[in-house]
């Protein structure tokens, strides 16, 4: 692993408290969304049960909480992020509400999406924050084309590419990031490897070195960082953020991480070896920011404090998101498009 | 005759399949651990990996290869996960599957059956939901296939494995867990629709989830004193004009009622052919053309379901004419 580890062992105690308050609020917001889904969840060819608050399919990002949480506090709310299936904690690090996505969640007109989309489809454009996508890989020409739009138009936002390991196996993937190297575009692709592609291993389906060695042969500088190690995410972030920002082009970061839970909330991922999730489950990027602000003399007061309010912001989301009203049958014909919308015939 | 369902009856017509015929292959995501519904469960314990293959999350290269494999003595079955999918391999459905014999002057064939679960599932939105089976039955060489019973999942899976053409296979994901009867034996003609409920005043054809909705519809009719005939198409293409045109001049009326969006779904196909050759009076029911919304209430618009079957066969019965559904668009 060629991280540069100093920036990130010299990291100020008040910057990693930040970190861990996003890892925190993410945590502590997929943890709800998992309560609430229960019975819900329509996947692996169950039916889903009425009555559950939740029901789309989840796909939960607990474990993976340092990669958004470190790459996001290097970008300004004026740039861009394009997300996957697996994208709340992309969306509240890029500076989305909790309450509205929780609400979008269930599914209520007080959503990010008005209730249309769901957890899938996560967004929140006020915040940068172009979607979640339901199909993989979908997001990394649409990121392309953002950074291509910055460069015609001016101005210095740059785009965060959020993709998980399995979307390297994807035309677009290559598509994508070719169109950024030879246009040059302002773009930080972020591969969340977590080693799966929903029940598969990605490394038995994945040929040669991986995604880091595949961006480098589309000429796409690439570095791998532990992405369970939020300090040295963000390190990371921080300088190849600074290059894109130079107008160097497009910068690729791979980080190594870890899918706590199933593929989604109703997969048991019993395909996993259990000493291999073991192992993972003692790498919690949250355990190892929380012991390292302790070493740095935060106090147990402090960190108590934070746990605490994550917490209870999210069960404000959830109190909100049960009083919001559901939308109106009639929403459904709305917003499909301006010359010819939502008709029957 | 066992007791199945739809999901098991297309995992034993398979294994079947492969049983009598090596040259039979399965491609796709997560098959090896049985598929996303379960529809390949246990074929690569009992096939091994060599014949039931794992693949990337690489949609047109497992379509493309497909196409490859085809040409050189496989006959492989691809997953494609859901519908919404193949869209990412929609070149090679349509621009290599669909081409190569004619346009290679009849050299090659392409036998492979591409297997897209269509329809809403629920709460998964508008891009797990769709029903674009009409693209393909627009397609020259493609066939194009959707059953609605584990019976005819069994039976035409069977047919489609066996078609020299590229079929286009669509099961229906909420029919996965619906149970039936199916005889071993049992193998139905690709093109042939079947007559599910006898009726005398009008004929109402459909195909894939929507058959259930129409068949309940067919019985509150009858409650209203409106006889309904109603046929399960099972093939769009070829679809198989002899019985519903043989119904329609007994009925002297068609209705089609299919899950996909109403405006050019092959429900028009079929009205049409049916005004242009017996002269009678048709009408179709299909979806809004509105994607497919995730709130419950959303959901719910996108949905066609027996209520709206009902309420269109019946205004239309009694001259009323064709009505708009619940909400009006604003
Ligand atoms: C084009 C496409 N193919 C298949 C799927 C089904 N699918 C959803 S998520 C997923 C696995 C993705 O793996 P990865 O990219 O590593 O992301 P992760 O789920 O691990 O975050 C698959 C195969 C899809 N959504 N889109
Ligand atoms: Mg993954």
């Amino acid at each position: 692993m060629e991280s540069d580890s100093s920036p990130a062992d010299r990291i100020a105690p008040e910057r990693l408290a930040a970190l861990y308050r996003t890892m925190l609020r993410i945590r502590a917001f997929e943890n709800a969304a998992e309560v609430a889904s229960r019975g819900g969840v329509a996947a692996f060819g169950a039916a889903a049960a009425a009555g559950a608050l939740v029901r789309g399919p989840l796909h939960l990002s607990t474990g993976q909480e340092a990669v958004p949480a470190g790459v996001c506090a290097n970008l300004a709310r004026s740039d861009y992020l394009t997300s996957t299936h697996r994208g709340h904690g992309h969306a509240i690090a890029k500076g989305a509400e909790p309450r509205a996505m929780m609400c979008e969640l269930f599914g209520k007109s007080g959503g990010t999406n008005g209730g249309k989309g769901g957890s899938m489809h996560i967004a929140d454009f006020s915040a940068g924050m172009l979607g979640a996508n339901g199909v993989v890989a979908a997001g990394i020409p649409i990121a392309a084309g953002a950074a291509h739009a910055i460069r015609i138009r001016g101005g210095d936002a740059v785009v965060a590419c959020f993709f998980g390991d399995g979307a390297v196996n994807r035309g677009p993937f290559l598509e994508g990031l070719n169109w950024a190297r030879v246009f040059d575009l302002p773009v930080l692709f972020v591969c969340e490897d977590n080693r799966y592609s929903a029940t598969t291993a990605t490394e038995s389906m994945t040929g040669g070195e991986g995604a880091a060695a595949r961006a480098r042969a589309i000429g796409v500088p690439a570095q791998q960082v532990d992405g369970n190690d939020v300090a040295a995410v963000d390190a990371a972030a921080a300088r190849l953020l600074a290059l894109v920002r130079e107008g160097g082009g497009p910068q690729f970061l791979h980080a190594l991480t870890y899918r706590f839970k199933g593929h989604v909330s109703v997969d048991p991922a019993t395909y996993r070896d259990a000493a291999e999730v073991e192992r993972a489950l003692a790498q919690d990027p949250i355990e190892r920011a929380g012991q390292r602000l302790a070493a740095l003399g935060v106090d147990a007061d402090r960190l108590r404090a934070l746990r605490e309010e994550a917490e209870a912001e999210i069960a404000r989301a959830l109190a909100a998101a049960a009083a919001s009203p559901a939308p109106p049958a009639h929403a459904a014909y709305r917003d499909v498009q301006d010359c010819g919308a939502g008709q029957w015939r | 005759m066992a007791v199945m369902s739809y999901a098991q009856a297309a995992c034993s017509a398979l294994a079947r399949a492969m049983r009598e015929d090596e040259r039979v292959v399965a491609v796709g995501e997560d098959l090896g651990r049985g598929g996303v519904f379960g529809q390949y469960r246990g074929l690569a314990q009992t096939f091994g990996a060599a014949r039931v293959i794992d693949a990337p999350i690489s949609e047109s290269a497992i379509l493309g290869a497909a196409v490859g494999m085809a040409l050189v003595g496989l006959r492989p079955v691809v997953e494609m996960r859901v519908a919404d999918f193949a869209m990412c391999a929609i070149d090679e459905m349509v621009n290599q599957a669909a081409k190569n014999r004619y346009m290679f002057g009849g050299q090659g064939r392409v036998p492979l059956v591409a297997r897209l679960p269509i329809g809403i599932w629920s709460a998964s939105a508008a891009q797990h939901s769709q029903s674009i089976e009409a693209w393909f039955a627009h397609t020259p060489g493609l066939v194009v296939v959707a059953p609605s019973s584990p019976a005819d999942n069994y039976g035409l899976l069977r047919a489609a494995i066996a078609c020299d053409d590229p079929v286009v296979y669509h099961e229906h994901k909420e029919l996965w867990g619906v149970d039936g009867e199916v005889p071993e034996a049992h193998r139905v003609a690709l093109g042939e629709a079947k007559v599910l409920r006898a009726g005398r005043d009008l004929t109402l054809v459909s195909w894939s989830r929507t058959v259930l909705d129409a068949l309940e519809a067919a019985q509150s009719a009858a409650a209203s004193g409106v006889s309904v005939e109603v046929i399960d198409l099972r093939t769009l293409w070829p679809w198989d004009r002899e019985t519903v045109l043989a119904s329609c001049a007994r009925t002297g009326r068609l209705m089609v009622a299919h899950e996909a969006v109403q405006a050019a779904g092959f429900g028009a196909e079929i009205a049409a052919t049916a005004a242009e050759e017996l002269g009678i009076p048709v009408t179709r029911l299909g979806a809004p053309r509105i994607p497919v919304g995730y709130a419950a209430a959303l959901e719910a618009e996108a949905r066609i379901g027996s209520r709206r079957i009902l309420e269109a066969l019946l205004a239309w019965m009694e001259g009323r004419g064709r009505r708009r559904f619940s909400a009006a668009t604003d």
